[in-house]
């Protein structure tokens, strides 16, 4: 099965709006949001169905006994996540705790353990012979790198047989962008064409060379900058990254997202340049 | 007093919004906590400006001392080390530095090296003081550096200090916010963005912070995170109307308070809610 | 020779498993002996690092290859420093993976990904 993942490295570039209109073109059956710190692609995809939900768990936590806790202040002292606190005795930041169970073991009288702990929810949507996979990061928590790859697995493990699946990617370079990289087989940035944008396209396109993934580079709204798009353009011709067309402002797009619909489910401007940005992506798939 | 600025979802206008305030409010501090893909600093455009290295602990192990016992490699609790032909090889990007390799080899053979994952740099641009945080590119996590960046906050007490926060909701969100006094929650007029709203309005709940909301790329027709909030009872402190000028100046990394009155007003007033929000909170038997 | 390759279950119909350190099941294969013999991996409960415990455990029951469709950084680290060779398998019966490793059709696996770098707690 070919897997497109959909980056961006800046927020807000139109990533989930692509994806959502790419799995109404393509008709695809295996589809899931690796952005679990902020899911979105369920507000459009998921609609009126119920997801089969499956509790994520983390990394453990450590617990203090009070009955045991002597006050020694040892763990404290040995915490580098500033997780334990003194309020009504010594308490542990459940926030903070990144379960490396040193206050465990350095605890003299075993008042510390290590307790599972639930991170998020997995959700799988099933319809007919699709299946979207998504999950809920509960906040605070930190392991969205494994929770991504949980997304991918429950994709993968219902639809092998499928021969494409897309992947709305989250934003930042960090551990959830490294983990939904893996695996992939190419990866579409969509670019703003903004100093800031710009700035953070090319700092994912530095973390998709490392993870030696082949890319192409699209630009959302365009014509609000026509200089930045050109910067844009002229700089993939340089790194020798395809560039595959550009998409422009468009005020109905919003209008389709609040009403339930991809851009591609209402005839707009948007809706024809994504069709255009798809076909040329295929070809290169 | 700390502000901080939020939004769950990315390109709402934290940036815009957090540079903003600042310039506007002139003798004040942008703290940039978006360590992964910083940008406030490509607005301000500071100057001289000093570099800090954040660094991370690394375990280090003395081969004269080491029996092979593995206690280090079973302890790990992130698979960060392995034990191979009689060496224990540290995988750097694993490890999570809690020193529990350390504390548990019985012949002391373990210590620990630095290891640079990313800076601080610190500059000014007339009357804001700059201080952004950028993450290395490979590195997994930025809450070294926001540590850093928000302990010399706290150093500054009577200042005005606006924290341009990471999107999302996550651990890192959660780092920035800590020190908050008050916070403002960016939200546009999208289902996806009253979605993440409903995130971040969680989260600042979570932690007891006061805060409030500026809509931003108000356009017309529904506006869901609008509805949202008069239906919360939730502060809307302002709300700032699509304007194609304001993309096109901030795309171009103007800062807009700095070219025009208007703007310069709007966020003026915004910094003088915001003053009277905190103190309406302080204030007993208000 | 000790062969071993991820499975999905630990029975002798199994296929080979898509993933390396997140695999349930492990089957070592004796090339002498032709016996073979499953282990639970533990590694694939971990929040990070999975890849290296498992190949940790692969060290520890002194394998010589490991037939695998993929492999990431890490756990190719730790294999390379034991002197396990990787190669990589072609489809999912695990038989026919032996039988073609031991007639030499199997080529040795070169495309290794990087680490996942998932870290727990972050």
């Amino acid at each position: 099965m070919k897997q497109l993942l959909v980056l961006s490295g800046k927020g807000g570039t139109g990533k989930t709006t692509f994806v959502s209109a790419f799995i109404k073109l393509a008709d695809a059956h295996a589809y899931a949001d690796c952005d679990v710190d902020a899911p979105n692609l369920h507000l459009l995809m998921g609609q009126g169905i119920s997801p089969e939900e499956t509790d994520y768990y983390g990394m453990p936590k450590a617990v203090i006994d009070a009955k045991l806790c002597i006050g020694c202040n040892k763990c404290k002292s040995s915490c580098r996540f500033d997780a334990i606190v003194v309020t009504n005795g010594y308490m542990v930041d459940h926030f903070a705790c990144e379960g490396c169970g040193v206050c465990a073991a350095i605890c003299p009288d075993g008042a510390v353990t290590m307790q599972p702990a639930i991170a998020g929810k997995l959700k799988l949507y099933r319809q007919q012979n699709k299946a979207f996979s998504t999950a809920q990061l509960k906040m605070g928590s930190g392991t969205s790198g494994k929770l991504v790859t949980e997304v991918k697995k429950a994709m993968n493990i219902k639809m092998q047989k499928q021969d494409f699946a897309i992947l709305d990617g989250s934003p930042g370079i960090g551990c959830p962008v490294i983990a939904s990289l893996s695996g992939v087989d190419f990866v579409l940035i969509v670019a703003e064409p903004s100093m800031s944008g710009i700035s953070d396209m090319k700092r994912i396109i530095q973390t998709a060379k490392i993870m030696q993934t082949p890319m192409a580079v699209t630009i959302n709204k365009y014509d609000t900058n026509l200089t930045k798009s050109e910067e844009i353009e002229g700089f993939c011709r340089e790194e020798k990254i395809p560039f595959i067309g550009v998409v422009p402002f468009d005020k109905r797009a919003v209008e389709a997202i609040n009403s339930g619909n991809t851009i591609v489910d209402i005839d707009c401007v948007s809706g024809r340049a994504v069709k255009e940005v798809y076909e040329k992506l295929i070809k290169i798939l | 007093m700390n502000i901080a600025v939020l939004s769950g979802k990315g390109g709402t206008g934290k940036t815009f919004v957090s540079v903003n305030l600042t310039a506007a409010a002139q003798n004040a501090n942008y703290i940039d906590c978006d360590v992964e893909e910083p940008n406030g600093h490509l607005f301000f455009k500071p100057e001289n400006i000093s570099v800090e290295e954040i660094a991370v602990k690394l375990p280090l192990v003395d081969y004269k001392l080491c029996t092979g016992c593995r206690k280090c490699v079973d302890f790990c609790a992130f698979n960060a080390l392995a034990y191979i032909g009689g060496k224990v090889k540290v995988f750097d990007e694993v490890c999570h530095s809690c020193g529990g390799c350390l504390l548990v080899c019985p012949e002391k053979a373990v210590s620990e090296k630095d290891k640079v994952i990313g800076r601080v740099e610190r500059g000014q641009s007339k009357n804001v003081g700059v201080h952004t945080g950028i993450l290395n590119t490979g590195e997994a996590s930025g809450i070294p550096i926001i540590k850093n960046l928000l302990r010399d906050m706290k150093k500054d007490e009577q200042g005005l200090n606006i924290i341009d926060c990471p999107p999302g909701s996550s651990c890192i969100v959660m780092e920035s916010i800590k020190d908050a006094d008050y916070c403002i929650l960016v939200a546009e007029p999208t289902i996806f963005g009253l979605h993440n709203l409903k995130m971040v309005y969680e989260l600042v709940q979570l932690f007891s912070k006061p805060f409030g909301v500026v809509l931003n790329k108000c356009l017309k027709g529904k506006n869901p995170a609008e509805e949202f909030c008069i239906n919360q009872n939730i502060t809307i402190l302002c709300k700032i109307v699509f304007d194609k000028m304001l993309g096109t100046e901030n795309s171009n990394a103007n800062i807009i308070v700095r070219e025009n009155v208007e703007y310069n007003e709007l966020f003026t007033s915004l910094l003088a809610k915001v003053h009277k929000e905190v103190q309406y909170e302080t204030t007993p038997g208000a | 020779m000790k062969i071993v390759i991820p499975v999905d279950e630990k029975t002798s119909g199994t296929g080979v498993c898509i993933s390396f350190g997140r695999a349930p099941y492990f089957m070592f294969y004796d090339t002498e002996t032709k016996n073979s013999e499953f282990l639970l991996n533990s590694a694939a409960e971990s929040q990070g690092g999975a890849g290296i415990k498992a190949a940790q455990l692969l060290v520890d029951n002194r394998v010589d290859v490991l037939l695998s469709p993929r492999c990431g950084q890490n756990a190719a680290e730790v294999l390379s420093a034991a002197n396990i060779k990787i190669f990589k398998t072609q489809g999912t019966s695990v038989m026919e993976n032996i039988q073609d490793f031991a007639a030499g059709k199997l080529t040795v696996l070169t495309e290794i990904h990087e680490g996942f770098h998932n870290h727990g707690g972050r």
